[in-house]
């Protein structure tokens, strides 16, 4: 890489978290007030997630008097940069110099990516100091085991059938987003994916958190367990390294099954710059509906799990299910 | 007096409480944990002593009606009723069949508007918020029955010493039949939501199990212990008010299951059907109800006066939602103020079933194992000690040594007059 291009990538990284962060505080705003008028409630207003962390910003930073400093406070800006840093690997409709580091990592990397928020909300919370905190983060390490089956499964099934077909870089999301997944498999192979799409739409709340699957958080059991600690700037650092991990995730499922430009579908033919504009609305319009039915719709519908039954559930349940949609999209070629 | 040693367990040790999201009164939960797991649990009570039974030794039996009422926050009928049962057995007041009814109608619409109230907290506690939504909106529609019926959501000042204060008329009871059939159905959507959904019985289902020998050697009172298969009722067993009259049974799981495990799930279980069960109490109650006066004593200053001329002792309870209440009252002659006043609410007969039912379970599980026998903890509260810093319990020997001294100063006083 030149220096022009580091400065350019260091640029357009800046403008890509500037963006993915009112994205992903407008999208909690959403996923909340849809979460309200499911429950017959009104819910707050969709800006409400900026007022909370404009709240956050201005309110005193504790860190408790036996928590360990440096890495309490360093903790939530590794979660928020390392989420910010994923989403410069993932393609966006298409659009021309997106993503920024196209062409640098794959599948794999994003996988990996994918932990290091996780791991510093652990760290953070393993430094806070306070018995729920370390609860909280003992549960968060179990809940990334538990989730690494069926994420690695589907990521597998990608990679095998891309490779199967002899198509160059087969872990690469690029590729991916080339050639639409659904188009290179027949009826078998259909079933396969749709497996694996629902076993990713129910990695999602696992990855973020949410109802079922936020025991290390359980406001109820352990107080808010991991973030228990946290307050002012250092809440507000891990309230946005969320909402940019809902971008991240979404992103990665559109990415994966859904990567379908508007402009290709109806086959418009206009200047490049109206066709990006049009191919981000539907882009965006995409992620809000994967956020629904991942994020909002599950977590109004159902309990939270004790932590050994999203073991339980991952495992036994989503893992097999992942496992059954990789054997049948490999099985989709032998026919 | 002997300090409470906190014992180095060989797990962690760790405390929910006194305040804390799981809790909504204070309480204090001492856990020896293992990862996830409870060993061995305990629990310290005495965090909001309000000292209302003090309070009402200074005041005369009418007014005390009101404290009582304010004892507990969600029970507005129950503390009163306890109260003056026991004063009427003193003063031999014969309480207008009328107002037997009455009282057991607005008795069994807090009981309903109660069991919902705890629905949503449950489904709370377990992460399940829509559910939580659903029942505190059913819950609206019976608290403005109630308001409705008595003039007050919460606190209905509906009770007097023989009697009630006001009547429930024939042109009322279409608005309650409206309601009565509006939870007909919300009892068919509450039973899908809470005993249906796959989660909640993921979490509830042999979780805070307390069984049949463990309940028999607790003495847990109301839904938690005909969770467990113990059919024990007060209504039944020593029918009062319009009970005497109805057709009403024990309500324990196998009622719906057919079988009877005492989990957490039971407890669900047991507190739906008795909204069920109250509904159709409350229909034969409107259609039973005879005519006839309200009040044994109108006048307030006459009901004084006798009371003013009653002595002796006795004890009044009531089944509330949470199981028996009971009141001991003692009244002297020549005297407005009761000489003695001690409540025991529900919940201090159910505390003690919370260990047997969270020792083995996990820590995800306290909320909702606290929350499954219904804990009114304020209502319950005794004073606790605390010097310097330390909190003490007060061994048999002390209280005995105490109540001695206390016995030996009135006496001097007695004497001194």
């Amino acid at each position: 890489m030149s220096v022009n291009e580091i400065l350019l990538a260091a640029g357009g990284a800046l403008i890509m978290a500037f963006f993915s962060m009112v994205g992903g505080l407008w999208f909690a705003g959403i996923d909340r007030v849809l979460a309200a008028r499911m429950q017959a409630r009104i819910g707050p207003p969709v800006r409400q997630p900026f007022l909370d962390i404009a709240k956050l910003m201005i309110k005193q930073n504790v860190v408790p008097a036996n928590a360990i400093p440096w890495l309490f406070n360093g903790a939530p800006v590794v979660a928020l940069a390392s989420a910010v840093t994923i989403l410069l690997y993932i393609p966006m409709a298409g659009i021309p110099g997106l993503p920024i580091l196209q062409g640098h990592g794959d599948l794999v990397l994003i996988m990996y990516l994918l932990i290091l928020p996780a791991l510093a909300m652990v760290a953070g919370g393993l430094a806070a100091g306070s018995p729920y905190a370390t609860i909280g983060a003992q549960r968060e390490m179990v809940t990334m085991i538990a989730y690494e089956l069926p994420l690695a499964a589907t990521i597998i099934a990608f990679a095998w059938k891309f490779a199967s077909l002899g198509i160059e870089h087969p872990f690469s999301l690029a590729t991916v987003a080339a050639q639409p997944v659904w188009t290179l498999v027949g009826p078998v192979g259909f079933m396969g994916l749709l497996l694996l799409l629902v076993t990713m739409l129910l990695v999602v709340p696992g990855e973020l958190g949410r109802i079922p699957f936020d025991a290390p958080e359980a406001e109820t059991e352990i107080a808010g367990g991991l973030l228990v600690e946290y307050s002012g700037r250092n809440l507000a650092l891990f309230t946005l390294s969320l909402a940019v991990k809902t971008i991240v995730v979404t992103s990665l499922i559109v990415g994966l099954f859904f990567p379908w430009n508007l402009t290709d579908i109806l086959a418009v033919a206009c200047c490049a710059t109206t066709a990006a504009m049009i191919n981000l609305a539907f882009f965006i319009l995409k992620l809000l509906v994967v956020m629904f039915f991942s994020v909002t719709l599950v977590r109004i519908s159902v309990a939270r799990f004790r932590i050994n039954q999203v073991v339980d559930v991952y495992w036994k349940i989503l893992g097999v299910l992942a496992l059954l949609g990789m054997f049948l999209v490999m099985a989709d070629a032998l026919f | 007096m002997k300090t409470i040693e906190v014992k180095k367990p060989s797990g962690y040790f760790t405390q929910i409480g006194p305040a804390h999201p799981a809790l909504k009164e204070p309480v204090m939960f001492n856990l020896d944990v293992e990862g996830e797991r409870i060993i061995k649990a305990d629990f310290a009570p005495g965090m909001s002593h309000r000292g209302i039974e003090w309070m009402g030794l200074r005041r005369n039996c009418i007014q005390v009606i009101y404290l009582a009422e304010r004892i507990c926050g969600i029970c507005g009928i129950t503390h009163s009723i306890s109260f003056v049962r026991a004063v009427e057995q003193i003063a031999q007041i014969q309480v207008p069949v009328r107002a037997h009814y009455i009282r057991s109608i607005v008795g069994e619409l807090e009981r309903i508007h109660s069991h919902l109230l705890w629905a949503g907290v449950a489904a709370h506690e377990l992460g399940f918020d829509s559910a939580f939504y659903l029942a505190w909106r059913v819950r609206e529609n019976v608290m403005d029955l109630v308001e409705y019926l008595t003039g007050n959501r919460v606190h209905y000042a509906m009770i007097q010493i023989g009697g009630v204060r006001r009547d429930i008329t024939r042109e009322q009871f279409p608005r309650i039949e409206e309601s009565m059939k509006f939870f007909d159905n919300a009892y068919d959507q509450l039973a899908r939501v809470f005993l249906d959904d796959t989660t909640v019985q993921m979490r509830c289902r042999d979780c805070g199990v307390l069984t049949y020998e463990e309940a028999r050697q607790l003495c847990p009172v109301g839904p938690t212990a005909r969770a467990s298969g113990i059919k024990k009722d007060v209504r039944v067993d020593h029918p009062y008010a319009g009970y005497a009259d109805l057709d009403i049974e024990y309500m324990t799981p196998d009622r719906l299951t057919g079988e009877v495990r005492g989990d957490v799930y039971d407890r669900i279980v047991v507190r739906l059907l008795e909204v069920k069960q109250s509904i159709a109490l409350v229909r034969q109650l409107l259609e039973q109800m005879p005519d006839g006066p309200l009040l044994a004593i109108p006048k307030p200053a006459v009901l004084l006066a006798k009371l003013k001329g009653a002595a002796g002792e006795a004890v009044g309870r009531h089944e509330a939602p949470r199981g028996e209440v009971m009141h001991y009252v003692r009244l002297e002659a020549g005297k407005d103020e009761p000489v003695s006043w001690k409540v025991k609410a529900s919940s201090y007969s159910n505390y003690l079933s919370w260990i047997p039912m969270m020792e083995g379970e996990q820590i995800a599980d306290i909320p909702i194992i606290a929350a499954s026998i219904d804990p009114c903890i304020s209502c319950t509260d005794r004073v606790a000690l605390v010097q310097d810093g330390n909190r003490r319990v007060l061994t048999k020997a002390e209280l005995h040594r105490l109540s001695v001294e206390k016995t030996r100063r009135i006496q001097a006083s007695l004497s001194a007059r």
